[in-house]
């Protein structure tokens, strides 16, 4: 038996529901151009998908998690954020 | 806090990383069986960033009782948190929750409210509101929605704060201001859900800030007997200034099949809400 089966405790680790970006099925693309760095799309990413580029200020996206449900474009004040189709 | 094993456009996952802006270090989570359970990932790991103990619905917030003790008995510093969802707080555990605040325990429950076990498919749940599809009321809720932070108010509490998930700095304000009040600290955060609610997962923050816009969920804190209305809720102390219901009905699909009648009766629920808000708010001036 392992030790969690005995105590219900779990342990804070990177990607232990694995690495989800195989569900997405829209792609979301980050017009630079656009992009005013307000962080509404860091704030409001329910996967912690959306980077912080430190050297201008602005945003892209990890495409190893990123589950592709377009909250970040909905909430975009400039539209900076497009979403495309995968495949 | 990548890789969730959550469904896209989760709001109690929005809920769980503003949770970790709010708190930051020195928290133990507790979470109660629901959907945050089966979120976290395979154990013996989990995607939270904090340890988490999972229990059985109705003992969270026992188990959290028990750890803020033994965290004094130790001398440490931590902060045991409950996350628990609306079913293990309005129906399953609501005896044990009642019995911990009542001993005034040292500890911070955080309700993330997605008005219907969501886990299991969408069942109806105390806090589902009238008129709404779930898997079991599939003409409808014909009840209203139990009003948990009314009752948590009426617990004498040291603080009691609603919020929602379309206003992070709201939220993460109020998780703040709970941390550093020491007592049991109750915090409900309403989650629209989008499979549950059946509206596109990329509109979960506009739904949740239309929730809010339409007066469905007030935003407030109760602080040591005093009521304070955030300034995102204001507009509802006036009749006049409300946005119609309607606006916040028509984007979802578990109300499509609600009449005329129902709505009368929701507006006429949610006219009440704000009526014994006002009262509470005119009595302490």
């Amino acid at each position: 038996m392992l030790k969690y089966q005995y105590y219900p405790i779990t342990v804070p680790d990177r990607g232990a529901g694995g690495k989800t970006g195989n569900w997405r099925v829209v792609r979301p693309l980050v017009n630079k151009s656009k992009c005013i760095g307000c962080k509404a799309c860091f704030m409001f990413c329910p996967e912690d998908t959306i980077k912080i580029d430190e050297s201008d200020g602005k945003v892209y996206v990890d495409y190893d998690y990123c589950k592709g449900c377009g909250v970040c474009s909905n909430v975009c004040p400039v539209k900076a954020i497009e979403m495309v189709s995968e495949a | 806090m990548s890789g969730t094993s959550a469904c896209p456009g989760c709001p109690e996952n929005m809920a769980m990383r503003m949770l970790g802006m709010g708190l930051g270090k020195d928290i133990a989570l507790i979470v109660v069986a629901g959907c945050s359970s089966v979120i976290q990932g395979l154990a013996p790991k989990n995607s939270y960033n904090y340890p988490v103990v999972n229990i059985a619905f109705a003992a969270g917030p026992a188990t959290a009782s028990g750890m803020a003790r033994a965290y004094k008995a130790r001398n440490r510093n931590v902060v045991p948190v409950v996350w628990a969802g609306d079913g293990g707080t309005a129906d399953i555990g609501f005896a044990s929750l009642s019995g911990a605040a009542e001993r005034n325990e040292d500890i911070i429950y955080v309700v993330v409210d997605n008005e219907a076990y969501m886990n299991t498919g969408g069942h109806k749940s105390g806090s589902t509101p009238l008129g709404a599809y779930t898997l079991t009321t599939p003409e409808g809720k014909k009840q209203n929605k139990k009003n948990l932070p009314f009752i948590m108010i009426e617990h004498n509490i040291p603080y009691v704060a609603t919020a929602s998930v379309g206003y992070p700095h709201d939220y993460i304000e109020k998780l703040r201001k709970a941390k550093q009040i020491s007592g049991f600290r109750y915090i409900h955060v309403l989650t629209p859900d989008p499979y549950g609610w059946m509206f596109d997962p990329s509109r979960t923050a506009e739904v949740a800030k239309l929730a809010v816009q339409t007066c469905y969920w007030p935003l407030f804190e109760y602080e040591n007997g005093k009521l304070k209305i955030s300034d995102e809720s204001l507009h509802c102390l006036d009749k006049r200034t409300r946005r119609p219901l309607r606006d916040f009905l028509s984007v979802q699909g578990r109300f499509k099949r609600i009449t005329e009648e129902e709505v009368k009766m929701l507006e006429n629920y949610i006219d009440s809400l704000w009526e014994k808000l006002m009262k509470l708010y005119e009595n302490q001036s």
